[in-house]
């Protein structure tokens, strides 16, 4: 059973889910829709582009499926290069969201590894806290920048676990580690989860959260990989709860009683 | 009145306000913000906010990123 009292708090909101999830890379609106509702995320995260112009009038809106009176948006700066157009494109974002000051910090430093650029992360988060943005903020799994970043201001911190896109999975579990003991706002992976036990790991390891996008998107079935990521992030966060037994290396323990066990017999009794 | 949309010169007559450049793109309806030179216009001031020519608009929407 769910323990409905532990809640990921961000920001002043409290969230039952752990899962935060992209809306990226779907084939369409209908399968963006049914893998968000099966994940049981609510805190949703939307890109902001450009609209088309006279080309396509009656192109359904992505608002339109995951409204924002249900899922908590959270618009990123996907694609930005330098702070400019990260806060440009945030301002943009809570225009577009009447006053909606919730967002995802992201500033890429490089178009091969889509690493972060985490000078310009920490200039862009400095301007957005300023301007009231709350600012959930991906950057790299070094443990200095994210103490710099909390100390700005941002409301949640996000490193990566591998690559944008990549699903390589937990990397470097021990610089989150140090991440998670320092950090006094919630820490979420995000990127690089490639499936269910990447996930569960990153929950282990103390993470508040865990956000995905690929791993859903770019699963042969989406809708059941969301499915598996909700129980994935609900089981690790139990097992950290719960708090794993020590590890006991070359001792094993037997589980069964040492006692009562026949005497050997003198006896054959196979013939 | 000559404007740049989404980096796009477009060519429109009858349009003053940014609402009327929306009508005139079908998009006064639509979940969308707008930004003129760099600055943010607010929704309500969509019908006061006057272009002039050569204006630089952006127009946003969201769209599916993770």
């Amino acid at each position: 059973m769910i323990d409905m009292d532990d809640l990921l708090s961000i920001a002043g909101k409290s969230y039952h889910s752990r899962l935060l999830v992209g809306t990226g890379k779907y084939r369409d609106f209908a399968e963006t829709r049914a893998a968000v509702e099966v994940s049981g995320a609510q805190i949703v995260t939307v890109a902001i582009r450009r609209t088309n112009i006279g080309q396509h009038p009656n192109e359904p809106n992505l608002l339109d499926v995951l409204p924002p009176e249900k899922f908590t948006l959270l618009p990123n700066t996907a694609g930005c290069y330098t702070a400019m157009d990260a806060v440009r494109t945030l301002r943009l974002a809570r225009e577009l969201l009447d006053g909606h000051s919730l967002v995802k910090l992201e500033v890429l430093g490089d178009q091969q590894t889509l690493f972060p650029d985490v000078v310009a992360t920490l200039e862009a988060a400095k301007l957005l806290v300023k301007e009231d943005f709350q600012v959930m903020v991906y950057t790299s799994d070094d443990p200095i920048v994210a103490r710099q970043l909390e100390d700005i201001g941002c409301v949640a911190i996000m490193p990566l676990a591998s690559l944008i896109g990549s699903g390589m999975g937990i990397l470097n579990p021990w610089n989150l580690q140090i991440i998670i003991e320092n950090a006094h706002v919630p820490v979420l992976v995000d990127a690089g989860v490639g499936t269910a036990s990447d996930a569960t790991i990153a929950m282990e390891l103390g993470c508040d959260g865990v956000l995905m996008n690929s791993a859903i998107a770019g699963a042969r079935n989406p809708t059941l990989m969301a499915q598996a990521m909700r129980k994935a992030v609900e089981a690790g966060r139990e097992a950290y709860l719960a708090g794993r037994m020590p590890r006991k290396t070359y001792q094993a323990s037997p589980s069964s009683p040492t006692e009562g066990m026949l005497d050997t017999l003198e006896i054959p009794i196979i013939k | 009145m000559q404007l740049v949309i989404n980096g796009q010169s477009q060519c429109f007559d009858n349009v003053n306000s940014v609402l009327q450049l929306l009508e005139s793109l079908s998009l006064q309806d639509k979940r969308i913000a707008v930004e003129c030179n760099g600055e943010i216009i607010p929704r309500s001031t969509f019908p006061s906010h006057l272009l002039t020519d050569g204006d630089q608009l952006e127009i946003i929407v969201a769209v599916g990123g993770g």
